[in-house]
């Protein structure tokens, strides 16, 4: 259609790609991650700096303000001092003191520990989000993805009558146990949810409810070791263990006669470390979501879902199954979360055993704006955190609350993004105006 | 274009770039008090960008904005505002929830102490929708009212915020003719008072009728000016284009063939229990196009939907070549060769975050050659989507541009590429030129001609009377949910589908 006239502009327009938008487009799009973060952790530093109780350093009070005339009479050095020492305590609480190299090991050991079930669980909510759907429960997921894989790991060798099982059958029955648990947790919202319209939010909210009963019921009924004072199961068979990857030789009469299996045996404490097994999966579970959005017809659905559900109609997609499945999946992840912190770490199930897992990842994924790949970093940063909070407490005196106050901090500018970006005057792509889609954590 | 008039607005040398798309380049032009100055332009021409920039909705690189002889610096709607120029954009910014006053109001709220002073509000209202003739029902919820009337919300609005200038981008595009003459009774008695309008539209026939002056944008460029008394639509057609543009559709007698679909008896009512489809029975032969005309809203867009297995039936049935399709899933109707070009492009046709690259494989990204195996076969897509963004002509800086920054006339063209190029037997066309440049719809018409001549059975759904008139081999009218007259393209004069349409029955005796 085009006449002589036009053609030169028009080939010139074709053969130009978008170089800014292509090259950086990953920097562009983690800018405002990334600057949340700084500036959750500037303030976090000012709080410290105003609330620190000056002179009486290093102290194990847990009330950050002190008392009042220590407040007061504290100098602007000391809060420097003290400010400082908060950091330094939180990164070496999670990366180690590299003044004496022998504490890196078993702190970032630490670190990848705490961050294994936020990579899962938060790939859990990303799958969700990517659907235009609010999984709030990854908790309750997670929790019965811990009761299935713990329920075949402890009990399924008693079943078939013998004493254990080749770890060749028993590990992946645990697995897939915990992952089916997690995966019908999952199922149940999202098929209420294309059936019947009621809101995943809620019906979410009350599974994890639902969830934590049953856990509080079977713990203390017929899951119970009767032989322990703790509300807890029995001990898992060690068949069913994922390994660790380097430690010490466990003492048998600590884990209920059972000899826990690791890829390397050391004797030197420095290489003593909890790391295991579950990172891996992890890291495979990351690349595995990855490559179903992106290269997969099944991920393309889910995601056409999230963005236009009338389009996705129109292009003969199914909505129900596009939405029961992406719920499954997202159950799915959280059941192995839950099933890498029992057969990894923990080696049994206690009745305290998530404390809010499933929520912060709902925080990760947002900070990963649903992207598979930053859900590493953002679930490394959450896990640092968690990790580094005690190491400050104890060498500064810092409440543990002050990473909270960071967290929530995060979370805050992450949602509401304009404020970052009027801060720092980055400006929005134009056209950005139009909203196209009303899916989450994008 | 008196000399002495100070301008109520001045634009001088106005450059926008977008990744890949200059969208203004130097564009300059006068708006004059009590003028309606209309833009012409193709898709993708800057019109809108123009207009968002004079709005402060983007910043220009270049350029600068003269009102009423003072450089202005607009920086967001309100100085906008602030500075006398209001917009109504396509798509309105209503609270539905709402009365009309309240959203007339809204943000500038008269106040008695701290309380609302709604009946000095309303007052306001009804005086201004008395001065220019808006009638609105100042108490509605407008949630419930219909668009020409939300519209005039959208203009009073502005008014109550003291503005003289008014831009108004597409606003016919989605009224019927029926509103669509009330507005231009409106801009008309707005002008008289001395404001100045900016007026876009892709109706050649509208812009003769209203506008005082013309200036017709190519490729973000000003490339002259007509007199709208003066000018005939195929110069202005050409001059917006670049080429001559053939306006009526070049095509030959039909040539039908079998059924090839067979829709009976369909009856539907909406949530509150009213008619929306009355025993509707229509054929669809190979080879023929039918066109479906009708004021919109009287069961169109529910008939095909119900064809297309998007809206489920309790009664009646459709056939395609013999076999039953009715309340079949969407997929399946489509794979039995039925192409769908949807009425609303934005909402349901694309998914405007996706690449053009992906929305042209939305229906067909499962099977074979783009997906192999497990995964996509990126080659193929890829291939796919050059192929046809040359075939079709979209103007894009790529493929991977997405579809939702592409002008309205390049958004319909990669659906129809996308449903054109599989393997049919029924096309299904719903308001395809809607909103679309004049070389645009001739190319959109004349691919649908060549559907037809292959052999394809088309269904023709359009709120435009000429554009039925133009494509169809026969003309049936809807009316309430009901078919209420089928003629051959020979018989369908303006006047007896104009009658049929407004529900006035043809008496079996003549007139
Ligand atoms: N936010 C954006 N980002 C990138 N490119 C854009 C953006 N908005 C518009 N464009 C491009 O700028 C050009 C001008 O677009 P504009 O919307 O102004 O056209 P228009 O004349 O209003 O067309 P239409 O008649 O279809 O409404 C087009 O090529 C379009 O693709
Ligand atoms: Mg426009």
């Amino acid at each position: 259609m085009a006449n002589e006239q036009q053609a030169p502009a028009e080939t010139k327009k074709t053969t130009e790609p978008q170089p800014s938008k292509r090259r950086f487009g990953w920097l562009n799009e983690a800018i405002v991650p990334l600057l949340a973060i700084l500036t959750a952790v500037l303030i976090g530093a000012v709080i410290v700096f105003v609330s620190i109780p000056g002179n009486k350093l290093p102290t194990f009070d847990l009330n950050i303000y002190g008392s009042r005339s220590d407040w007061f009479f504290s100098t602007i050095p000391e809060r420097l001092r003290v400010t400082l020492s908060a950091f330094t305590g939180l990164f070496s609480g999670a990366f180690g003191d590299w003044t004496k190299p022998s504490t890196i090991p078993v702190a970032i050991s630490n670190t990848l520990v705490e961050s294994t079930p936020y990579i899962l669980a938060g790939l859990a909510v990303a799958v969700t989000f990517k659907a235009g759907l609010f999984n709030v429960g990854a908790e309750g997921q997670l929790l019965m993805g811990a009761l299935g894989s713990v329920a075949v790991a402890a009990f399924m060798p008693q079943w078939f009558g013998v004493a254990s099982l080749p770890a060749i059958i028993h590990l992946p029955a645990a697995l897939l146990a915990g992952v089916i648990a997690g995966g019908l947790w999952g199922i149940i919202p999202g098929y209420l949810r294309a059936k019947t319209g009621a809101h995943e939010v809620i019906t979410t909210i009350m599974l994890n409810y639902i969830a934590l009963q049953v856990m509080d019921y079977l713990i203390n009924g017929v899951m119970k070791d009767k032989s322990a004072t703790l509300q807890r199961t029995p001990f898992i068979h060690e068949n069913a263990a994922l390994p660790r990857i380097i430690s010490k030789a466990t003492d048998p009469s600590l884990t209920g006669g059972q000899a826990y299996p690791r890829l390397f045996t050391t004797t030197s404490s420095t290489w003593d470390l909890r790391i295991h097994m579950g990172i891996v999966l992890a890291f495979l579970m990351v690349g595995f979501i990855w490559w179903l959005m992106n290269r997969t017809p099944k991920g393309f659905e889910i995601k056409t879902v999230g963005e236009n559900p009338e389009a996705a109609r129109y292009a003969g997609m199914s909505i129900t199954g596009t939405v029961v499945g992406a719920m499954g999946l997202s159950g799915a992840l959280a059941g192995l979360a839950g099933t890498s912190q029992v057969i990894g770490l923990e080696y049994n199930l206690k009745a305290v055993f998530s404390s809010g897992l499933g929520f912060d990842s709902l925080a990760i994924a947002l900070l990963a704006k649903s992207n598979p790949i930053a859900i590493v970093p953002a679930a490394l940063f959450w896990g640092a955190l968690r990790t580094g909070a005690g190491a400050m407490q104890v060498n500064t005196g810092i409440s543990i609350n002050l990473i909270q106050i960071i967290q929530a901090l995060v979370i805050m500018f992450i949602a509401a993004d304009q404020i970052v970006r009027w801060i720092y005057r980055i400006k929005q792509a134009e056209g950005g105006k139009i909203t196209f889609n009303r899916s989450w954590g994008k | 274009m008196t000399a002495n008039v100070v301008p109520a607005l001045e634009v001088r040398n106005i450059t926008k770039q977008f990744p890949g798309v200059l969208a203004n380049d130097h564009i300059s032009f006068t708006l004059l008090p009590g003028e309606i100055h209309a833009f012409l332009g193709e898709n993708g021409a800057g019109k809108s960008t123009l207009m968002n920039i004079l709005y402060g909705l983007y910043d220009p690189d270049e350029g600068e904005i003269l009102i009423n002889g003072k450089l202005a610096k607009i920086k967001n709607p309100a100085d906008a505002i602030g500075l006398g120029l209001g917009m109504v954009h396509q798509e309105y910014a209503l609270v539905d929830t709402l009365t009309v006053t309240e959203n007339i109001i809204l943000g500038t709220e008269l106040r008695k102490g701290p309380v609302l002073n709604a009946k000095e509000a309303s007052q306001r209202v009804r005086e201004l929708s008395e001065q220019y003739g808006l009638a609105v029902p100042p108490d509605a919820i407008v949630g419930d009212l219909p668009v020409g009337v939300q519209q005039r919300v959208e203009i009073l609005k502005a008014l109550y915020r003291n503005v003289n200038m008014l831009i108004l981008d597409e606003p016919t595009a989605v009224l019927t003719p029926q509103e669509a003459d009330d507005l231009f009774r409106v801009m008309r008695e707005l002008a008289d008072q001395g404001k100045a309008l900016i007026f876009i539209t892709h109706k050649l026939r509208e812009v003769r009728e209203v506008a005082d002056r013309i200036t017709v944008l190519r490729r973000g460029k000003v490339v002259g000016d007509a007199d709208p008394k003066t000018a005939s639509e195929g110069q202005l057609a050409a001059l917006m284009v670049g080429r001559d543009v053939v306006l009526k559709v070049d095509k030959t007698a039909a040539n039908p063939g079998d059924v090839v679909l067979k829709v009976r008896n369909l009856n539907l009512r909406d949530d509150r229990g009213l008619t929306v489809l009355d025993d509707v029975s229509i054929d669809v032969h190979a080879g023929e196009v039918l066109g479906i005309a009708g004021v919109q809203g009287n069961g169109q867009t529910e008939l095909v939907e119900a064809i297309t297995g998007l809206q489920a039936l309790p009664s009646g049935s459709i056939e395609l070549l013999g076999k039953d399709i009715t309340n079949r899933p969407p997929r399946s109707i489509t794979e039995q060769g039925v192409a769908y070009i949807p009425e609303d492009r934005k909402g349901t046709g694309l998914v405007l975050g996706y690449s053009i690259r992906d929305n042209l494989v939305l229906s067909t990204y499962y099977k074979p050659p783009f997906t192999k195996g497990l995964t996509f076969n990126d080659p193929a897509i890829d291939e796919n989507a050059k192929e046809l963004i040359a075939t079709f002509d979209v103007r894009t800086p790529s493929a991977t541009t997405t579809a939702g920054s592409l002008s309205g006339g390049n958004q319909q063209k990669i659906i129809v590429a996308r449903e054109f190029t599989r393997k049919n037997r029924l096309l299904i066309a719903s308001q395809p030129t809607r909103g679309i440049d004049v070389g645009s719809i001739e190319f959109i018409h004349n691919q649908i001609i060549k559907q037809r001549d292959a052999g394809l059975a088309v269904l023709l759904v359009s709120a435009e009377l000429d554009e039925v008139l133009a494509l169809a081999d026969r003309v049936a009218v809807m009316y309430h949910g009901k078919i209420v007259g089928i003629l051959p393209i020979a018989e369908a004069t303006r006047e007896r589908v104009g009658l049929l349409m407004a529900g006035i029955q043809e008496q079996p005796n003549g007139k």
